[in-house]
């Protein structure tokens, strides 16, 4: 493990393993964990039907009602695009795109290098400037904990290290390489135990609302 | 009652947990959008009127109890303790400082339902003894008396024979087989009389046959405003009775907000069962006679009007275009207020916090969110259709010096209504 090799060996191999399961087997507990609880049957008659409100409110609360954007236009537009610049950067970037066809056998178009870099250096300010907002604003600061931060961190470390990897700032590259993999890896590890499981359940949380609403007829 | 103790409380909150609950909390990253669309938060500016912190109770609770991780965490004694000292604390946020409006339930970007939260801990509060005591007055009259406000058949009987004499019409008490059972607020029976002259007069006008119930007369529900099932269950079920035994069609809720999401939505579920009725909104009623042509109006009111929708009313049950209509019949220059319908602003006195004496403060604060909506349309009159919200508008708009008069849409209706007889 003390040479670059050894390390770079040894996150792609046994760390990989272990992080992919720890993941897999901890989200698939904590969807267990809410699925078990169900929900109580209704017997108020509906006004309207769950099943497509709920799908509909999955999609549009990506987007802010027009109120909301104007009383909070940082959060709305700095969190949409560090989102969505994250997504960018994990699903189209060609290295990653071959990592996940060598796993899954899955494969789909991606974006020229230097595109992708922008939007990872895009993603970065973003995500500074976040933090910065988290520990300023008001109700950021009051509401926030450890974790708030914690997850900060393991979001900003596989950005940070594939960025410094893929212009050659750390070196030798396979300590750079295995950095960012390793960090990947913390990023699975937290995820099903931290509010990173918003990445699955905010999609749950959504349907249900959604559905709660539509059952009454109101679009949320 | 038996002794309300932490330990009600928390099989209470237990109860209460279910897959949105866990999927709500689970992700939530304290983004804080959920303040900006609180008019407690808006209007102080103080961050511990942030929605989801006044749901931390339950929150607690489902970590340490419904996830692997927390009950990890809880067994080597990590994170708080779910104590009567917190719930103390957390008393004033849930009751004082939240009006169960739902407008965080529409912003939240992870799709959060916090309102309905809002209204699930608020059980686990009254079974462990920390509901505010003017919520426990009301609810303990409501149960006694019927009325929230203590209010007894005899003095609505004196209204009744008001009514009877200034419109030569009769208002049917307990008549069976009827299409509808009509209910009232304690707050309209005091507040605005107008109301019951104006449903006698349309309900005459449109040939609808209705009755009112002297066991049941009361629409309002103190037990889910302070949020207590067994209390909410015990009134909706003296209104499904009277429905049954009047063998009606329909059961109208009145001019009031809370009461229609407590016979319309929970009602079913706190007595688990589905109703043998329907159960409206006066607002629905209206619109459906006006659908259908049994609405015979003249002349429109030429001044300049704007509407507030009750939270209860609009966001939380979809009754938002009707009140449109009907505003369209009657009047020539009508205008909404920016944020309206789904997205409206609560007026500040819902979910129970007019009954708290303690968040009188807090309550004019809040108002001040609509009082802005206001200025901004300058209306010459406000409609709405909720009791309670006319009363927190006529009340805020005077302690602003802000001469706008409130109206109830149904008396409205009924003041333009083609006189029996006359020609259209």
């Amino acid at each position: 493990m003390s040479d670059p090799m050894g390390f770079l060996l040894w996150v792609k191999g046994p760390m990989f393993e272990w992080a992919l399961a720890i993941f897999a087997i901890g989200l698939a507990v904590r969807m267990v964990e809410i699925f078990m609880l169900g929900r109580k049957f209704n017997y108020a008659e509906p006004r309207g039907s769950e099943i497509g409100p709920g799908f509909r409110t999955l999609i549009t609360r990506t987007v802010a009602d027009p109120g909301t954007f104007a009383r909070a236009p940082f959060d709305v537009v700095v969190g949409l695009v560090w989102h969505v610049g994250f997504l960018i950067v994990l699903l189209l970037f060609i290295p990653h795109i071959e990592l996940i066809n060598s796993m899954l056998s899955l494969t789909w178009p991606g974006l020229p290098n230097p595109v992708v870099d922008a939007v990872a250096a895009v993603t970065i300010f973003a995500l500074v400037a976040v933090l910065i907002h988290r520990i300023t604003h008001p109700v950021k600061k009051y509401i926030s904990t450890s974790e708030d931060y914690l997850i900060w961190v393991a979001t900003f470390l596989p950005l940070i290290t594939g960025y410094l990897a893929y212009h050659r700032l750390i070196n030798p590259y396979p300590v750079a390489l295995g950095l960012h993999i390793f960090s990947v890896e913390i990023f699975l590890i937290l995820l099903p135990f931290t509010k990173l499981t918003h990445i699955f359940t905010a999609f749950i949380a959504r349907w249900y609302t959604g559905a709660t609403f539509g059952r009454k007829g109101v679009v949320s | 009652m038996t002794e309300l103790s932490l330990q009600r409380g928390l099989v209470a909150l237990r109860d209460e947990i279910d897959a949105p609950v866990a999927a709500f909390f689970s992700s939530c990253v304290h983004c804080g959008l959920c303040a900006q669309a609180c008019p407690f938060y808006v209007e102080t500016g103080d961050p511990k009127y942030t929605p989801i912190l006044k749901v931390e109770p339950l929150r607690l609770l489902w970590e340490q109890e419904y996830t692997l991780w927390g009950r990890i965490k809880a067994m080597v004694g990590i994170g708080r303790k779910l104590t009567d000292e917190m719930l103390e604390e957390w008393e004033p946020l849930l009751y004082d400082s939240c009006t169960m409006c739902g407008r965080c339930s529409m912003v939240c970007p992870v799709g959060n339902d916090i309102q309905a939260m809002v209204r699930k801990t608020r059980e686990g509060m009254v079974a462990s003894g920390h509901a505010p005591v003017g919520l426990i007055e009301a609810s303990a009259r409501a149960i006694r008396t019927g009325s929230p406000m203590g209010l007894k058949w005899r003095t609505l009987e004196a209204q009744i024979k008001h009514v009877e004499a200034s419109s030569g019409l009769t208002v049917p008490v307990d008549k069976e087989g009827v299409e509808y059972l009509v209910l009232l607020s304690s707050m309209e029976v005091i507040n605005f009389p107008e109301y019951l002259e104006a449903i006698t007069r349309i309900f005459d006008h449109a040939g609808v046959t209705w009755t009112l119930s002297k066991e049941s007369f009361e629409a309002t529900n103190a037990g889910i405003q302070i949020g207590s099932r067994d209390i909410a269950a015990e009134l909706v079920q003296r209104i499904v009775d009277a429905a049954a035994k009047m063998r009606v069609q329909g059961v109208i809720s009145p001019e009031c907000g809370h009461a229609y999401t407590a016979i319309r939505w929970e009602g079913p579920n706190l007595i688990e069962k589905a109703y043998p009725f329907k159960a409206l909104h006066i607002m629905e009623v209206l619109d459906e006679l006006r659908s259908k042509g049994k609405l015979k109006t003249q002349g429109k009111e030429t001044d300049r009007l704007s509407m507030h929708d009750p939270c209860n009313l609009a966001r939380k049950s979809g009754v938002i275009d009707q009140q449109r209509n009907l505003v369209s019949l009657v009047a020539e220059n009508f205008l909404d207020l920016e944020e309206h319908g789904r997205f409206q602003w609560c007026c500040g006195a819902g979910g129970g916090v007019s009954s708290n004496e303690r968040a009188d403060d807090l309550r004019i604060a809040a108002f001040k969110r609509k009082k802005a909506q206001i200025e901004e349309v300058q209306p010459e009159r406000m409609i709405t259709m909720c009791a309670t919200c006319r009363t927190q508008l006529e009340e805020g708009l005077e302690k602003f010096h802000m001469d706008i008069p409130v109206v109830g849409l149904t008396e409205m209706i009924a003041e333009h209504l083609v006189e029996k007889g006359k020609p259209v």
